[in-house]
């Protein structure tokens, strides 16, 4: 892709043995002051993990509890507890900040050619905010818990005797956290690209990560007012949201899904990025129809503001409202169909290496097939009636959210794992993991697809016998699913520790990160890189240096 | 020439009363930092319209489902006081656009006075939305010290909204109105003391002399920010005390 500059800096590798981001600088200061996006894209990757596997846990917690119809494990206030904190901690903490606050923030800059993201105190600011949002959200758990779902749902959630105040007050900062993240990023793509690097030579996850800080950007103010205002009807009775003061809870509905539904897109196009990444480097192909799927990531943004009435076809909104919603929620379809038709095409005749990274890719590519068809499906007025807020819904957005995003993380942390450390982890544990984590996902949530069309309520502690067997199934891959994750988060932090060398360039990607050493020094290029070719020329790859070892 | 990480670029200061300025160090160029920092910042000032956007909504639905309380609820609001208040942040406008321009000819002295008057100005704004809160306390709109009081499910009395002189008897849910009043003018009154706080640091800044022809991000983007929270007062005016 690069030309004038040596592929693998050349000059600094003859050099011997130099000092990376990682080992620059060490001690606990070094890291809780560093500016470096890459040291702050790692601190991200942390917590968002120990959120996952805390949200994680929750969800087992969910799925055993439900073995028997009558419920095993809690009382039912405890069961509501439970299940929201694994949808807040999933969704504020794990599923929004993921892939944009760890692999976005290392990746960005160095696939733009760039030195650093354009705002790099923002950049920390944002991973403190994250973190303050994190203890609050804690916190609230020992301030009493919270009940109410995590979409905090008026009136209930202003009649409820809970800690409604604190995890209103973290989503606030998260929000603020998610919000910076965006607009460093957008500034950075405006600002710091590489000589050469046009648009039209980013690459896609670039180009994803750029739609999600529009709606980062565009969407989240709204949440932040509408939590506030819950806070405020709280602690002063404003009555906007609440019926008995004349207020109307459905509005506050509207401004809830305002931003939770272009949320969904914010947590789902840095997924789309990552896979359309992986597509092309694991079948050595350029990506089919580049052009559309970095339009199609913006189609999806901007339709993704119109469809948030889909969330509320029961709610009593206007019939009129609901044709529209429902026709604009088919509309995003379309850019979404491109995007997997374009994977497909990417794989098709090319010289498929089935190692992990693309094992996990095929993987999300079935998954997502059926995530967001089933999508299609609730979109759909009359059908919605039936399914809504029964475990249908529960089994299509667990599609998008574990099966798509989730996975496709994991995907892009296999991917730029040897990039990032310099090391490699077990392949062969890595294949059987993405196996069971497959068959995990699947056996759970299949059989909730089933039972919701068959009328099983979302969030209920307990149920009528007749659901047993699907409930005991679905416990049962939850289980696998977890044992799964076990073995993945086993395997990758044992590789930090084995040190297994990575080679320079381990799966033989032509983006610019794939230029810099591996892993990358401090500045993240030695020599600037000045971009003369077009993004994903595989005829550039140079494969003496990619196959050279890290140093 | 700054890419190799050992170079970095600085603006000369452009006298002795002035201090230089080193261009952070993944950027190459000064322009390239001071549009950075400008995108950034117009995106910033984007989400704040929309936060309050959210307010607007919420004002606008309400009109449309109580328009008898809106009605009655402006006219409790005392117009002139609002009027004078417009005038002040407007001024206070100018001369923060003033001083930016100081900034830009590294005037070191007009620079201070004029941000000096900015924050006479978000001063005078408070004094006055203090003596209308006050006034609103008085008549029992908002009484402040039942703010945070619980609210009483078997009688359904709201205990900040008290309403002693029955203005509001007619219409459903008066406090609506001043619940709206109240949340907008103190949301923005808090961003018209951030203002003042900044532009204090743009003062305490600009005394060491850091801000000069060469260099005056800093001042540009404060004064973006006290521009937007006259804007949203431009709003805010005639929906809450002409509309009625």
């Amino acid at each position: 892709m690069t030309t004038n500059v040596p592929a693998l800096d050349a000059g600094a590798a003859a050099a011997g043995p130099r000092r990376n981001f990682l080992d620059v600088a060490t001690g606990f200061w070094s890291w809780a002051s560093t500016l470096d996006h890459k040291r702050i894209g790692l601190m991200y990757l942390v917590g968002v993990s120990l959120a996952f596997l805390c949200g994680g846990l929750f969800a087992l917690l969910v799925r055993l509890h439900l073995w028997e119809p009558h419920g095993t494990l809690f009382s039912n206030a405890d069961y509501n507890q439970i299940f929201t904190l694994h949808g807040a901690f999933m969704v504020f903490l794990f599923v929004i900040p993921a892939i944009p606050g760890s692999l976005g923030n290392i990746l960005l800059p160095l696939m733009l050619g760039a030195k650093d993201v354009a705002l790099p105190r923002l950049n920390l600011l944002s991973f403190y905010l994250w973190l303050v949002g994190a203890a609050l959200a804690t916190l609230a758990i020992v301030f009493g818990g919270f009940d109410t779902g995590w979409t905090f749902y008026t009136p209930y959630s202003l009649y409820t005797e809970q800690a409604v105040v604190t995890i209103g007050l973290a989503v606030f900062v998260l929000g603020f956290s998610s919000i910076f993240t965006g607009l460093n990023f957008i500034v950075t793509v405006h600002k710091l690209r590489a000589p050469g690097m046009t648009w039209f030579r980013m690459p896609l996850f670039v180009w994803a990560l750029y739609a999600t800080s529009l709606l980062q950007v565009l969407a989240t103010p709204v949440l932040g007012i509408t939590v506030l205002l819950v806070a405020f009807e709280r602690l002063y009775h404003v009555g906007i949201f609440d019926p008995r003061l004349g207020g109307d809870p459905v509005l506050f509905e509207h401004f809830f899904w305002f931003y939770s539904h272009p949320a969904v897109y914010i947590m789902v196009l840095p997924a789309f990025g990552i896979i359309s990444e992986l597509v092309s480097v694991h079948s050595r192909k350029p990506v089919f129809g580049y052009k559309l799927i970095a339009y199609s990531s913006i189609a999806i943004a901007v339709i993704s503001f119109l469809v948030w009435g889909h969330h509320m076809f029961t709610s009593g909104q206007s019939t009129y409202a609901m044709f529209a919603f429902s026709f604009l929620t088919f509309f995003v379809a379309i850019p979404t169909a491109i995007k997997e038709f374009s994977w497909v095409a990417t794989v098709w005749r090319g010289s498929i290496a089935l190692n992990s990274p693309m094992l996990y890719t095929l993987a999300f590519l079935i998954i997502f097939s059926i995530g967001g068809l089933t999508g299609v499906i609730l979109g759909a007025l009359a059908v919605n009636l039936h399914l809504h807020d029964t475990y249908f819904v529960v089994a299509h957005f667990h599609y998008v959210m574990m099966g798509s995003i989730a996975v496709a993380f994991f995907a892009g942390l296999h991917h730029w794992w040897p990039k990032i450390f310099g090391v490699m982890y077990d392949e062969f544990l890595a294949k059987i993991a993405c196996g069971i984590i497959f068959v995990g996902f699947n056996a759970t949530f299949i059989p909730q697809f089933i039972m919701g069309s068959r009328g099983m309520p979302r969030r209920y502690a307990t149920y009528v016998p007749d659901y047993t067997d699907f409930h005991k199934a679905s416990t049962i891959g939850a289980i696998v699913l977890g044992c799964g994750i076990a073995l993945m988060v086993y395997y990758l932090v044992a590789s930090l520790f084995q040190r297994r060398q990575a080679m320079q360039n381990h799966w033989g990607g032509v983006t610019l990160e794939w230029h810099a050493p591996t892993p990358p020094p401090v500045e993240n290029f030695t020599t600037p890189p000045v971009v003369t070719t077009e993004v994903y020329d595989y005829s550039t790859l140079d494969l003496d240096t990619m196959r050279r070892p890290v140093q | 020439m700054s890419h190799d990480g050992h170079h970095a670029v600085v603006i000369p200061a452009p006298g002795p009363e002035f201090q230089p300025h080193t261009v952070a160090h993944h950027f190459d160029t000064p322009v390239q930092e001071f549009q950075s920092a400008k995108l950034g910042f117009w995106l910033f000032l984007a989400t704040e319209i929309l936060l309050f956007g959210g307010l607007f909504a919420a004002y606008f639905y309400f009109h449309e489902m109580y328009p008898e309380t809106f009605r009655l609820g402006g006219k409790q609001l005392d117009w002139q006081l609002g009027a004078l208040n417009t005038a002040v942040l407007l001024a206070s406008s100018w001369t923060m656009a003033m001083g930016v321009r100081a900034a830009q000819t590294s005037q070191k002295k007009l620079l201070l006075r004029y941000c000096g008057l900015t924050v006479l100005g978000a001063l005078i704004f408070m004094a006055v939305k203090f003596v209308e809160y006050s006034a609103k306390d008085a008549h029992g709109f908002v009484v402040f010290a039942d703010l945070f009081a619980p609210y009483d499910t078997a009688t359904g009395q709201i205990p900040w909204f008290q309403d002693y002189d029955g203005h509001m008897a007619g219409v459903p849910h008066g406090h609506l109105f001043f619940a709206i009043y109240l949340t907008m003018t103190a949301i923005h009154g808090l961003h018209v003391l951030i203002g003042a706080g900044l532009i204090l640091w743009i003062m305490k800044g600009a005394a060491k002399g850091r801000f000069h022809a060469g260099y005056y991000l800093p001042v540009d983007l404060v004064g973006l920010y006290w521009h937007l929270v006259d804007l949203i007062w431009i709003f805010l005016f005639p929906l809450l005390y002409l509309v009625p």
